[in-house]
């Protein structure tokens, strides 16, 4: 069960503070053209042992709050404020050598390109061999023992000689292997995958899902996986957090979304995809214009510009008023300014659209 | 304006091999990849022919041997009842404005130096055709058409966003009202949102100009939006083409069936129960392709004649083409997951360590 | 990687044929007459003959190129017909007339003054370089940045025979801070004061150039694989910040940047005429643009050959160690 808080953040751990909750998250990045706001103003928390997607079009700050999460950002040149618990820890305040202590061993990362995403000097076995000894005191011997182990448990074939290997000698199912591998050695708590198979056929694709899939249930651990890919998301998330323009527009668990989504940003990606499990529509039934730039956002709704539904709203509030993001059913949160009822209605209309051409 | 369905282009037994050179002062030819290896396709004026496979099956190395922008190793391409195969380049010319390319980075694509107008102008400057009222005018008429607007003529290319770039490509496409548009990868790059408005949009222009795409991609749900039939491929060979909706709902060969199955439904509920047939390790080096069936080191329905037979690609049903020994239907897959029977044979191990292959090649079943 | 290296050398053999070979009709080529140059005031026909029979110019192109290339094998003799045959023993790079030298002599007195030109020169450049690029890489956009930066344009956009001559009136001729340059030998293991006096400013003229090409150089380099994803994992698995850089950024970062150094050098090596000529060096530079001047040509066509091996063989060897260092490159 996801929730959001919506209060300003207090300093004190609490116990009943769920196991990472992220509390007015800002990131912005100072640039030639601008301020880029990338993230304006994100909330959210997840329990132990669930997989939380994120998802959103290119440029809407999905792998940047990743990277807030981890520490990452400010080594990236951006500013971040506001505050990310993680298991009764604040870590925005902490001092860097504090994250970095974390990193790796409390949370890990993988990234969407598993080839540049490895050393190509050092030989794979050894990068794994790296990442335990940056948090543990074993020996040498021990760690490589310890990466043999784990890179026959991502299923890595004949792992005695591709130990030794260099990333450019295996192939990208494997090098993501090799990556999450690295990411798990240290059994972190939290995993956040950022497109992990985005750059992976189909079939591996299936691949590498399925094992996050057996090694989260393994390690229990939580996770975050960040897609574009609708499809992936059914196929693994327990809850769904749908991003446009540097903020969360809808968040609830993974059936709500799929089977009652409320915000009309949701509803246009659900009509974009092609799908394989339904009959064939003439045309699909895409989302307007393009994405706003990140400098120079609309001054109401984000999504105004796009929104076939906007002049539903009285006085024009989408115009000139931010919408909140609050709650319409319990773990279910929309961002948008027409009345709960209205949106139901058009959610259902859209659905019914959808569902027409399954007939 | 769409006259009857007439073939527009014909490939037969298509063939381009890459040499593989050792490094050095002095290069040598140590191998080959046969990048595509006997491909043959037809396709009609008003149809669109989807060719999916995995990286590295040959898709865009078969897109561009057709339009002749690489030189095939062997075999015939009839543009429209001309050889074009064996033409050289200057006889190639006039023929060019009959088949054009959409690429699949909107970024790389297009010459920032250059201005739009400049851009989709290009095809009428290099065949020297000069439209009824004037180049601007056919331009600006060709931006509204894809969805631009006709005001950004003189803007340039990093102006736009990924989508309208895409626009931009297809506008230059279709400038001269050619009959084959080859489209590769067109929307891979792009959000699902955009990705949806280029396919409309791609679609329109079909029905209105009666276009014949062969459209290249890895998405099989972008594949089954566009196309009237699908040719899928594999380390070089196409294993199986069908009409759409019987490639979708009753294909026979076993890399489909895997290829299908792998796709996620945005569906939980569909998703979550779903019978998968996941198939083993990655495509195998192309320098170093299996004997026999390209396919049989990840094939569920493999035995030993795969491995010295090559299958060739006969047409079991009308219009339904299967390249594999033991085709397979889709009850008889489901009665095999049901069973728990879907095993993928232990291959031998392979490595390409003797030519410089860039790739381990991938053996059997992970032991997870 | 044996056989790799066979194959190179083989290539390397049949480049420095090509280029001797390129040398020599070069030579012949040119409009004037070595045998009237070498003839001094009192010029007649018949001396000019016994010249052209001295220097073996009398005997066909093709005879004399062969003689040239045995030269270097199995040495030669000139003037085999005379009282007095001039042994030239191999590796005979041919006799500079002119001199009354063996060219092979004439260069290995001028190489150390250029090797120690050219090594004091690299290291000074290369430590300057790549320091303040790497300081201006870790402060980008600060004012260490920008001072490097602005440092690096000035010296970038400094001709070396400005700075060369600017250095030579202010510090020698104007404040005498440094005695006039004067290379003896034995140096530097002999008089090693001396020594560094006398090649002070020609390595700081030297270097200034290339430090200022090599600092922009390592910054964007060392920028460039900060935005690796690679590096990015790195900071991922909670390496300290110093592993992340030295280990992981700085070893991708300055691997092309010191094997390309590797060809620099080798250029150098080959002589560095505006700096020798500025400070009075007597090394391969001074040498070859005297050999020039008084169309010396079988001095020539010995230091051309000889800095074009150092280039060639320089590049085999960077290539070598491009892929001792970096796994992806493949030889063979
Ligand atoms: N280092 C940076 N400097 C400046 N702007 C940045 C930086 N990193 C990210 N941004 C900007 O922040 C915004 C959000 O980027 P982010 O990478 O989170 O997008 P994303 O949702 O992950 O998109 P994609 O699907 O393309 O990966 C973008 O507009 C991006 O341009
Ligand atoms: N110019 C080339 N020289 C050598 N090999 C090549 C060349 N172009 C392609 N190949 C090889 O030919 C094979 C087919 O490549 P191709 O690009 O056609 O595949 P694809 O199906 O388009 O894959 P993708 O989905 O990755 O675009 C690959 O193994 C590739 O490495
Ligand atoms: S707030 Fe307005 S513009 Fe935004 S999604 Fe809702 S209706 Fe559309
Ligand atoms: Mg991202
Ligand atoms: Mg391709």
């Amino acid at each position: 069960m996801i929730n959001v808080e919506e209060r300003e953040g207090s300093a004190e751990p609490s116990p009943e503070r769920p196991f990472l909750s992220i509390e007015n998250l800002f990131v912005s990045f100072n640039t030639e053209d601008g301020v880029v706001r990338a993230i304006d103003g994100v909330s959210l928390s997840l329990e132990r042992g669930r997989t939380l997607a994120v998802v959103g079009e290119s440029g809407s700050g999905k792998s940047v709050t990743a990277q807030a999460i981890m520490g990452l950002v400010r080594s990236m040149g951006g500013h971040v404020s506001g505050e990310i618990w993680l298991d009764g820890q604040e870590l925005n305040g902490l001092q860097p050598e504090e994250v970095q202590a974390l990193r790796g061993s409390e949370m890990a990362m993988i990234f969407q390109d598993p080839m540049s995403s490895l050393h190509p000097f050092y030989r794979v076995g050894d990068q794994i061999v790296e990442a335990i000894l940056a948090h543990r005191k074993i020996g040498k011997a021990a760690a490589r023992k310890e990466t043999l182990e784990m890179l026959k448990h991502v299923g890595i074939p004949a792992a005695e000689r591709r130990i030794d290997a260099y990333p450019h000698q295996l192939s990208g199912g494997m090098r993501q292997r090799v990556m999450i591998g690295m990411a798990l050695i240290n059994s972190p708590q939290l995993l956040i995958a950022d497109e992990p198979t985005t750059a992976l056929d189909v079939t591996v694709q299936a691949q590498i899902l399925e094992l996050i899939s057996t090694l989260k249930e393994e390690f229990g651990t939580t996770v975050i996986l960040i897609t574009h890919d609708l499809g992936i998301v059914a196929d693994v998330a327990d809850d769904v957090a749908v991003m446009y323009g540097g903020r969360l527009v809808e968040v609830g668990q993974t059936s709500t979304i799929y089977e009652a989504p409320e915000m009309p940003y949701t509803l246009g990606l659900l009509s974009s995809i092609p799908r394989m499990d339904r009959e064939l529509p003439k045309r699909l039934d895409p989302i307007r214009g393009n994405p706003p730039s990140p400098i120079n956002l609309p001054p109401g709704c984000v999504f105004q510009p796009r929104c076939n539904y906007s002049d539903r709203v009285a006085n024009g509030a989408c115009l000139s008023v931010r919408p909140e993001l609050l709650p319409t059913a319990p773990g279910h949160l929309v961002r948008c300014h027409l009345p709960a009822e209205e949106r139901q209605q058009i959610s259902a209309d859209v659905r019914r659209i959808l569902a027409g051409a399954q007939r | 304006m769409t006259a009857a369905p007439h073939e527009i282009l014909r490939v037969t037994d298509l063939r381009t091999y890459f040499p593989v050179r050792s490094r050095g002062l002095l290069p040598r030819v140590i191998g080959q990849v046969k990048a595509v290896d006997g491909v043959s396709l037809s396709l009609d004026s008003g149809e669109t022919l989807g060719l999916v496979g995995e990286s590295g099956s040959g898709k865009t190395t078969a897109a561009r041997s057709i339009l002749r922008l690489i030189k095939p190793t062997g075999g015939q391409i009839e543009l429209e009842g001309v050889q074009i195969a064996n033409l050289s380049q200057a006889a190639l010319r006039p023929i060019r404005r009959k088949a054009q390319m959409i690429f699949q980075d909107p970024y790389n694509a297009l010459n920032p130096r250059h201005t739009v107008g400049g851009i989709i102008s290009a095809p009428f400057r290099i065949q020297g055709v000069e439209p009824p009222g004037g180049v601007k005018a056919a331009v600006q008429e060709l931006m509204e058409r894809v969805g631009l607007n006709p005001e950004h003529y003189n803007r340039y290319p990093n102006e736009f966003s990924g989508g309208q770039r895409q626009r931009i490509g297809v506008a230059r496409a279709i400038a001269l009202r050619p009959k084959l548009i080859v489209c590769d990868e067109p929307v891979s790059a792009l959000d699902v949102s955009i990705q949806a408005q280029i396919l409309n949009l791609l679609k329109d222009l079909q029905e209105e100009f009666g276009l014949a795409y062969l459209f290249v991609a890895h998405d099989l749900a972008v594949v089954r939006q566009i196309s009237h039939r699908v040719a899928v491929m594999y380390l070089g060979h196409i294993v199986e083409t069908a009409t759409r909706p019987v490639m979708y709902s009753a294909p026979l060969h076993p890399y489909t069936h895997s290829l299908l199955s792998a796709v996620p439904v945005p569906d939980p509920r569909i998703q979550q129960t779903r019978e998968r047939i996941m198939l083993q390790g990655d495509v195998p080096s192309p320098i170093d392709p299996p004997s026999g069936c390209v396919f049989r080191t990840r094939c569920f329905q493999a035995q030993e004649r795969c491995a010295v037979e090559v299958p060739p690609l006969i047409e079991v049903v009308p219009e339904h083409k299967v390249a594999c020994h033991f085709p397979i239907t889709v009850d008889e897959v489901a009665a095999r997951a049901r069973a728990g029977k879907i095993e993928v044979p232990e291959a031998e191990e392979q490595m390409t360590g003797s030519v410089s292959g860039p790739h381990f090649v991938e053996p059997g079943p992970p032991h997870a | 990687m044996a056989g790799y290296i066979v194959r190179r050398t083989l290539g390397m053999v049949v480049l420095l044929v090509l280029l001797t070979l390129a040398v020599f009709v070069l030579f012949s080529l040119m409009p004037a007459d070595p045998a009237r140059l070498t003839c001094g005031k009192a010029c007649s026909p018949q001396i000019i003959e016994n010249n052209r029979h001295r220097l073996e110019l009398d005997i066909p192109p093709v005879e004399q190129y062969q003689r040239f290339v045995s030269g270097i094998f199995f040495g030669r003799t000139y003037l085999a017909d005379t009282k007095r045959p001039l042994e030239c023993e191999a590796p005979c790079l041919g006799y500079s007339f002119l001199r009354n030298q063996e060219v092979l002599d004439l260069i290995t007195k001028a190489a150390p003054v250029t090797f120690w030109l050219a090594i004091g020169g690299f290291v000074t450049w290369m430590t300057v370089g790549l320091v303040f690029g790497i300081v201006a890489a870790l402060k980008r956009g600060r004012w260490q940045d920008r001072t490097v930066m602005g440092i690096a344009l000035v010296g970038y956009s400094l001709p070396s025979f400005f700075i060369g001559l600017v250095l030579y009136f202010f510090v020698i001729l104007f404040l005498h801070l440094l005695p006039n340059p004067q290379w003896k030998a034995g140096m530097p293991f002999k008089d090693l004061g001396g020594f560094v006096q006398t090649m002070l400013l020609p390595w700081i003229t030297i270097a200034t150039l290339n430090a200022a090409f090599y600092m922009r150089l390592t910054r964007n380099q060392v920028l460039e694989v900060f935005g690796e994803d690679y590096v990015r994992t790195a900071r991922a698995k909670g390496l300290k910040e110093r592993t992340v850089v030295v280990k992981h950024a700085l070893r991708a970062g300055l691997t092309p940047i010191v094997t390309a150094a590797g060809l620099d050098l080798a250029y150098l090596l080959g002589g560095a005429i505006i700096t020798e000529n500025i400070f009075n060096l007597p090394g391969l530079g001074s040498l070859a643009i005297g050999s020039v001047i008084a169309s010396d040509l079988p001095l020539i066509s010995g230091i051309t050959l000889i800095a074009a091996t150092l280039i060639i063989v320089a590049n085999l060897v960077v290539d070598l160690l491009y892929a001792v260092v970096d796994p992806r490159v493949r030889v063979g």
